[in-house]
């Protein structure tokens, strides 16, 4: 019994530590990248002081930079709810969503807000997705199946997937295309050509998928030169995604398949109309 | 070839040849170092075809596996076709340089000490 009230009250003591380190603050400098590739203006960093409470994000902080001190300020958001992927940079030198960074998770009185390296630079903190978007549409993503005939509406049905197929890639259906595994990877920076963590991933996603029967050509989209083997395990893509899914094991599971230390044994699964009917 | 079976290959060499040096290592543990470099000792052991079979497959490993390595680490510095082609084929050409010098070490050696 004392036993379990001692560990309560570790970890009652852990968690009040924990909550010290929100930092409360009543303002803070946002030190933002200015640079518009377009007109040539030259790199610079602008700071402003914004107000901020407990629960103000990054994003928040630099909609009110936009709003009341600097209306040029060019930034790329929507949902604001960590949904769409598009808010994306560099705080204080790490990918992250502005939207889904409180203000009281950073330390110092400066925050630095940056656009996403590994990527064209367009305007400020917006930066160009279409090579990162090219080599997710690269990777197919979508159930190739000979047996879902998405043409003729009166063939549509179900596939039937236990929970056990379903949990082989549900964390990678959860990726946003937000890039900030893409900015962290150490090889995208290197080798243009590398698909990049997020592509990766999603080849691993719909190779796992036992709805999918596309299995070997998947394989072979990821197998040549600039391909699936560039990757060095760094691990910074899964450790800086928000959407807790984790690149680097899908890369893993996807070459221990190429290497043949690994077998995918996916039954592809039946269509829910067959089923009934047999 | 494949990027995967060419990996395969580097990863099988590249364990292999922990294995081989290793096992290098220990026999040149077996007499004091320093004796074991005297030139009788030396050439002694070009004579003994067990550890020239083992000498050679050092060589042989360590020259795929790292010409492979230096290759991957040339296609991460610049892309571009040309680019891309020179460094297979230089790779593979030093490789197969630095295997035939070796070799060709390892059989005078062998012949100098039945010449004797
Ligand atoms: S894997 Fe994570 S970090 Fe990468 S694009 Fe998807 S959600 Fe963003
Ligand atoms: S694990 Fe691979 S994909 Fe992820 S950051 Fe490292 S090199 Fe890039
Ligand atoms: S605004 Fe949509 S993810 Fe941040």
């Amino acid at each position: 019994m004392s036993e379990t009230i001692e560990k309560l009250e570790r970890l009652d003591k852990k968690r009040k530590e924990h909550e010290k380190k929100e930092i409360e603050r009543s303002s803070i400098y946002l030190k933002i990248f200015r640079a518009n590739r377009a007109t040539g203006e030259q790199a610079h960093y602008d700071t402003v002081e914004v107000p901020v409470q407990r629960s103000t994000t990054v994003l928040d902080a630099l909609l009110y930079a936009k709003g009341y001190k600097d209306h040029s300020i060019g930034i790329r958001y929507s949902c604001r709810m960590a949904s769409c992927g598009s808010c994306g940079m560099k705080i204080n030198g790490i990918p992250r969503l502005a939207c889904y960074t409180k203000v009281s998770e950073l330390y110092g009185d400066t925050i630095t807000c940056e656009p996403l390296s590994n990527f064209p630079h367009i305007r400020d903190l917006a930066t160009d997705f279409t090579q990162f978007f090219e080599h997710h549409k690269d990777m197919q993503p979508y159930i190739q199946n000979e047996n879902a005939d998405i043409k003729d509406p009166s063939k549509l049905s179900e596939f039937v997937q236990s929970p056990e197929d379903v949990d082989k890639f549900l964390q990678f259906s959860y990726c946003i295309k937000c890039g900030c595994c893409y900015s962290a990877c150490p090889t995208v920076a290197m080798d243009t050509k590398f698909p990049g963590p997020q592509a990766l991933a999603q080849a691993y996603r719909y190779f796992a998928d036992s709805r999918d029967a596309a299995t070997e050509e998947r394989l072979e989209l990821v197998d040549d030169r600039h391909g699936i083997f560039r990757c060095h395990f760094a691990g910074s893509c899964s450790t800086v995604c928000p959407k807790g899914v984790d690149p680097a094991l899908g890369i893993q599971l996807l070459k221990g398949h190429m290497l043949g230390y690994s077998s995918n044994e996916k039954k592809i699964a039946d269509l829910k109309e067959r089923l009934m009917r047999k | 070839m494949r990027e995967s079976q060419i990996m395969k290959i580097h990863y099988v060499t590249g364990i292999a040849a922990l294995i081989v040096v290793a096992v290098h290592i220990m026999m040149r543990l077996i007499m004091p170092y320093n004796m074991s470099l005297e030139y009788e000792n030396v050439v002694a052991n070009y004579h003994n075809v067990p550890y020239v079979l083992l000498l050679e497959s050092i060589l042989i490993l360590i020259a795929i596996h790292g010409f492979n390595g230096l290759r991957v680490i040339l296609l991460e510095m610049r892309q571009g076709r040309n680019w891309e082609g020179s460094i297979t084929v230089l790779t593979i050409a030093a490789m197969i340089a630095i295997i035939g010098y070796g070799t060709r070490t390892i059989l005078v050696a062998n012949g100098l000490e039945m010449g004797q």
